[in-house]
């Protein structure tokens, strides 16, 4: 699901050039208070049995507060696919404002 | 609280963050919608391919038992909040560090 996500927005990265890898601080200070609120939600919701993984497709390394591997990239790259997408939109439609022009 | 409260809390708090709070008024703007349009289809297939494995499975105590694409119709809330609260702070960040 997580290369499915990459494979289907980083080529926006190459083929429109969004350059949002490159922003690497933009990118950091904007994805990782989200995040963190996210990943507390994950923590509840898991220690609440909201939801659960099947352990056998799983990689099995599971971090701080029972959250799996795979959660913690999930609130990384999924992100990074919405601004791309973002992006992306942008350099199609360069006359629609997004609030961020100088 | 349930998988539905939280849901629906974090939908209004991602709204009130992006109109009020950080003022990027993404909500108002296409290139939002546009870029939520291609969004969500993508997050239909990947909640469909995560259910119907039953790599994640959600308790019924705690979701009101509507689904779409296989996932919890509150899948779609915390999606949409997700994206919102994202888009917004990369554009108030941006907005921040274009004026230095």
């Amino acid at each position: 699901m997580l290369a499915f996500t990459v494979v289907g927005s980083f080529w926006l990265e190459i083929a429109l050039k969004v350059g949002v890898l490159r922003r690497i601080k933009r990118l950091a200070l904007s994805i990782l208070p989200v995040a963190l609120v996210f990943l507390s939600w994950d923590a509840y919701a898991i220690s609440h049995r909201h939801w659960q993984f099947d352990e056998h497709q799983m990689l099995g390394v599971v971090g701080p507060f029972h959250i799996p591997l795979e959660e913690y990239l999930f609130f990384i790259i999924v992100p990074i696919a919405a601004i791309m997408t973002l992006e992306g939109v942008r350099q199609v439609k360069k006359h629609w404002p997004v609030g961020d022009e100088l | 609280m349930s998988y539905s409260n939280i849901a629906v809390t974090s939908m209004l708090f991602a709204v009130f963050f992006d109109l009020f709070i950080v003022r990027t008024q993404l909500l108002t703007k296409s290139i939002f919608w546009t870029s939520y349009a291609i969004i969500f289809p993508m997050q239909l297939i990947t909640n469909w391919w995560l259910t119907s494995r039953y790599i994640v499975m959600y308790n019924p105590n705690t979701i009101i038992g509507r689904r779409l694409a296989g996932a919890p119709i509150e899948d779609i809330l915390f999606g949409f909040s997700l994206i919102l609260a994202t888009m917004s702070m990369w554009v108030y960040i941006g907005k921040r560090l274009n004026r230095k």
